[in-house]
């Protein structure tokens, strides 16, 4: 053990150091997304000139520089987050104490050190953003910490180049992937985190639980996936596929808002069809869970509020998985009873031409509700009403200023002006926020929904029906609902989202879905449920461990049998010789060493009297094969190989 | 019991080779086997082992399963570098082993040829206290690997336990086994710093010096390589070609008859450190000289081949 730590000790040579830096590099890149940016434009010179110093003249870096450089990363972090612990300061002083790290790397044992703190450093850069890409390249970012490590050691040829470095490090990940993947699979999940889950993000895209007309733009326009939806079955119809998330009942003339009331019993539904469906959902850091229409029962960890908005236990911060049942053909709450005045709110002293047109529509149709809702659909598709991303500012009034005087908008507004009016003509309504429409994977069999196909709608209450889904975006714009957002947007979208590049992008989603689906998506349920297949209804931890003992030994096996497999005898006659040997030894005459094979058969020929004849067959027959031709013809191979098998072994009694 | 004991030590000698320190000396060739080679986590194998564990721990926690997959994979990486580590001896032949010269008190080199039939690499030798790092090429044949070994007394001196063991590739785990080849090097006796020259031979030293006078006793034609300061310029002059200034040859120095009875006085070791230092001194006057021994009478002979006979046979006397 003694040399080792004097191992430990040897000097850092450039190659080493070079790849060490590398290393940091990868790290200090993969976490640049995340970090502010000035700790990335201080931490990356820094790294260049400390390798920059250390090919100029190896040596430390003096104390002087090292300790206020120390300080200051802390202190900026502190001020920065307000605190050091935690995901996203954590990271970074992490990252930021590796890249001061390489500063008094000199040593062997520092750049173990270096390696080792790397990987973590690596490991925490998934914690941000567990996409496939993502994935694919931390993986990737483990090769040049393992060829750092490899460098390390004595006495190996000397490199041909950074490619030939890195190749050895992912052979080695190749043949480990079997065994990770099983240890994936076995190793038994925590079914609650054992400390804190990591607080939300600090900005919040998606959804939100507040619409204001023209809030959604920069939705509309991030063209990354919000979930993806597989149905048991047949898909919905283009024009079915509403997926619900709030319903918004507060007005105050301004935008509107969705109150979140736990503990009150979902309303009552009558169900005439119904569809079961699994959604993956990307992290939205909301609670709110997307549901097609209207749900009828909740995952687990979730729960059904009054209006059929689900509402999981904590924020979704990492991809979710979870299935559902909901109808698609439904009375919903038949009788609204007591909260009827909830659904007619309107503020006080806005909007007056609206509330006007909506008072007159009541007085012309009487109480022919289904009238009223047609008079307003008319209105926005023969009104000269316009479908536009970049519509018009509003003023106080806004949805005076929408209906009688910009006329553009999209569905926010729409959904907006068209609720306004129903509740001034005295319709019960709400609006309902989520996703419509998405793009089928045919290969695949899912729906991929896009934060662009966020949407808005409205619900309106008639008698005998219950709520009915009211779209009038569609009323302006049919291609919205059948098409989807990007055929109605037309040519407002930036140009990655139109045409054959979004027709390449939905298609290649289809290996995100399997990602999600398979990696990501991988958790305690699934889990449990994995050996139903083999007649095991519910895999403990227990078992699951057993299993994962059972894959480690089943690989250390094969491990094993690599390890130990030797290439036999490249050279046929002389494996067969070597066979004739060991029967000979068996009979008591073993070949010393230098012994030439000629001295050593005739020695046997001596030993064995009664098998001198063979014996003296079999030297003749191999010197001929060895020495008499310079590429042994195969007759003579087999014959000697013959009479090799042939030769019994008959113990001597001596 | 000692014969149960006897039996456990044979059958641990058997099965375990490299951990039991009972194994006696071997015949070479030696090779690896998997008999014999142990595997151990290093020190940073230990602490990538704990590593490894927070992050399993961290990913688990936060349910990251693409943290758990790359938590996986390095593991089941590391867990592969120990058989990587495993290969790299396995197999491993120890083939031969030369000794270079050297006195009793100065290091020896030793040099341990190893052959393979795979290419291995990052391997290291520990003898005593010193190692050497190597790497075995499979087309080249045979890799010697020279270590220097502290020498004490003259004659046979037997080879420590060598270690060969290694951490390639990543560090994580070494491997290693104990080697003890029966082959012993032959350590030289240490020449006494002085005394007096071979007995009878004093006036030879003063013939010598005489003849070591400048006076040309001829000319002869310039041969290529001859120095410039004999050139006999004078001479020269009178002739086509360069005369060059030709120095009597010393007369040819008497041989030495060196014999261990002439030394009957003394004590046997500083007879054998005398005939030491009278060898090496004919050896480098470039004199023709025969040794007698009580068991080895070696006759007149010069050269380093003949030098070396000698000294292994003063190195081997009793």
């Amino acid at each position: 053990m003694s040399h080792l730590a004097k191992h430990a000790e040897i000097p850092l040579d450039a190659r080493a150091f070079g790849l060490l830096c590398l290393t940091v590099a990868v790290v200090l890149a993969l976490h640049a997304p995340h970090l502010p940016w000035w700790l990335s434009a201080v931490l990356a010179p820094v790294l260049a000139w400390r390798w920059w110093q250390r090919h100029q003249h190896p040596g430390r870096v003096p104390v002087w520089l090292k300790l206020p450089l120390l300080g200051a990363l802390a202190l900026a972090i502190i001020v920065y987050y307000g605190s050091l612990f935690g995901r996203a300061p954590g990271t970074a002083l992490a990252v930021g104490l590796l890249v001061l790290k390489m500063l008094e790397s000199e040593r062997q044992r520092d750049a173990r050190v270096g390696v080792g703190f790397a990987c973590f450093a690596l490991m925490t850069a998934l914690l941000f953003d567990q996409g496939m890409v993502v994935t694919a390249v931390v993986v990737l970012g483990l090769l040049p910490a393992l060829a750092t490590l490899r460098v390390l050691e004595p006495a190996q040829p000397r490199s041909r180049g950074l490619p030939r470095e890195l190749l050895p490090g992912l052979g080695l990940l190749g043949v480990a992937l079997p065994l990770a993947l099983l240890a994936f699979v076995f190793v038994p999940r925590l079914s609650s985190p054992l400390w804190g889950a990591p607080n939300a993000h600090e900005e919040r895209t998606g959804l939100s639980d507040r619409m204001t007309p023209a809030g959604f733009t920069q939705l509309l326009t991030d063209d990354r996936p919000a979930m993806r939806v597989s149905f048991d079955g047949p898909p919905p119809p283009p024009d079915l596929r509403y997926f619900r998330a709030y319903v918004m009942a507060y007005y105050d003339g301004t935008s509107w808002q969705y109150h979140d009331v736990a503990n009150q019993h979902p309303a009552t539904i009558e169900v005439a069809r119904s569809i079961h469906y699994r959604i993956s959902l990307e992290p939205s850091h909301q609670r709110v869970l997307p549901t097609l229409d209207v749900p009828v029962d909740v995952p687990a960890g979730a729960h059904m509020r009054r209006d059929h908005v689900v509402m999981a236990d904590k924020p979704v911060n990492d991809p979710l998985s979870y299935s559902g049942t909901s109808a698609t053909r439904y009375h919903l709450e038949p009788q609204l009873g007591a909260h009827h005045q909830r659904w007619l709110q309107l503020p006080d002293g806005f909007n007056p031409r609206t509330l006007a047109l909506g008072q007159a529509w009541r007085q012309r149709y009487g109480s022919d509700d289904a009238a009223i809702v047609q008079a307003a659909l008319s209105l926005f598709h023969d009104g000269g009403f316009r479908y536009t991303l970049a519509p018009a500012p509003l003023g106080r009034n806004a949805m005076d200023d929408f209906l009688f005087d910009t006329r553009e908008g999209f569905c926010e507004h729409y959904s907006s002006a068209f609720t306004v009016l129903m509740r001034a003509a005295g319709i019960p309504a709400r609006v309902v926020t989520g996703y419509q429409g998405g793009y089928w994977s045919d290969a695949g069999h899912y729906l991929l929904v896009r934060n662009s196909d966020a949407h808005a709608w409205s619900e309106v209450w008639l008698a005998g029906r219950g709520w009915v889904r009211i779209d009038p975006t569609a009323a302006v714009r049919p291609q919205r609902v059948d098409l989807g957002a990007a055929a109605a947007a037309g040519d407002q979208l930036p140009w990655t989202q139109t045409g054959w590049l979004q027709s390449l992008r939905n298609h290649w989603d289809i290996v995100n879905h399997w990602w999600n689906e398979g990696v990501i998506g991988f958790d305690t349920l699934r889990q449990r449920g994995l050996l139903t297949p083999f007649g095991i209804r519910k895999a403990d931890p227990a078992l699951l461990g057993l299993l994962l003992a059972i894959s480690c030994v089943l690989s250390g096996a094969l491990g094993l049998v690599w390890a130990l497999w030797r290439r036999g005898e490249a050279d046929p006659a002389r494996a067969a010789l070597r066979a004739l040997e060991r029967k000979l030894a068996r009979c008591g005459v073993v070949r010393r060493h230098g012994e030439g094979p000629r001295h050593y058969l005739s020695r046997a020929a001596r030993a064995l009297p009664a098998r001198r004849v063979e014996l003296q067959q079999l030297m003749d027959c191999y010197l001929e094969l060895r020495y008499a031709h310079v590429e042994p013809p195969p007759e003579f191979l087999q014959r000697f190989r013959h009479a090799v098998r042939n030769f019994r072994v008959i113990r001597v009694v001596k | 019991m000692p014969a149960t004991l006897r039996r456990v030590q044979q059958w641990a000698e058997r099965r375990l080779p490299a951990l039991t320190r009972y194994r006696r000396p071997e015949p070479l060739p030696i090779e690896l086997h998997r008999r014999r080679i142990y595997i151990v986590p290093t020190s940073f194998g230990l602490g990538f082992t704990v590593l490894l564990l927070v992050m399993l721990v961290g990913a688990l926690n936060y349910s990251n399963n693409a943290a758990l997959l790359l938590t996986c994979l390095l593991g089941a990486a590391s867990a592969a570098s120990m058989l990587v580590a495993f290969r790299t001896l396995d197999g491993l032949r120890l083939q031969n082993i030369r000794a270079g010269h050297a006195v009793a008190g100065q290091p020896i080199d030793v040099s341990f040829g190893f052959t393979s039939h795979r290419t291995r690499c990052a391997v290291r030798l520990d003898a005593g206290d010193t190692g050497a790092a190597f790497a075995v090429d499979a087309t080249r044949g045979e890799t010697d690997v020279t270590v220097s070994l502290a020498t004490e007394h003259r004659g046979w001196q037997t080879l420590p336990r060598l270690r060969v063991w290694t951490t390639w590739p990543l560090g994580l785990f070494r491997a290693w086994s104990w080697l003890h080849p029966e082959q012993a090097v032959l350590v030289w006796p240490r020449p006494e710093a002085e005394g007096p020259p071979p007995g009878g031979h004093a006036e030879d030293e003063q013939r010598q010096r005489l003849h070591h006078g400048d006076d040309p006793a001829s000319l002869r034609d310039y041969r290529r390589g001859d120095p410039i300061r004999h050139v006999a310029w004078k001479a020269s002059a009178r002739h086509h070609d360069l005369l060059v200034k030709d120095f009597e040859e010393p007369e040819t120095r008497r041989d030495w008859q060196l014999d261990w009875r002439q030394l009957g006085r003394m004590d046997h070791e500083r007879r054998i450190a005398r005939l030491a230092r009278w060898l090496g001194e004919a050896q480098a006057q470039g004199r023709r000289y025969s040794l007698w021994l009580p068991d080895e009478p070696i006759e007149t002979g010069s050269g380093p081949s003949h030098y070396e006979r000698c000294m292994n046979a003063l190195a081997r006397l009793p």
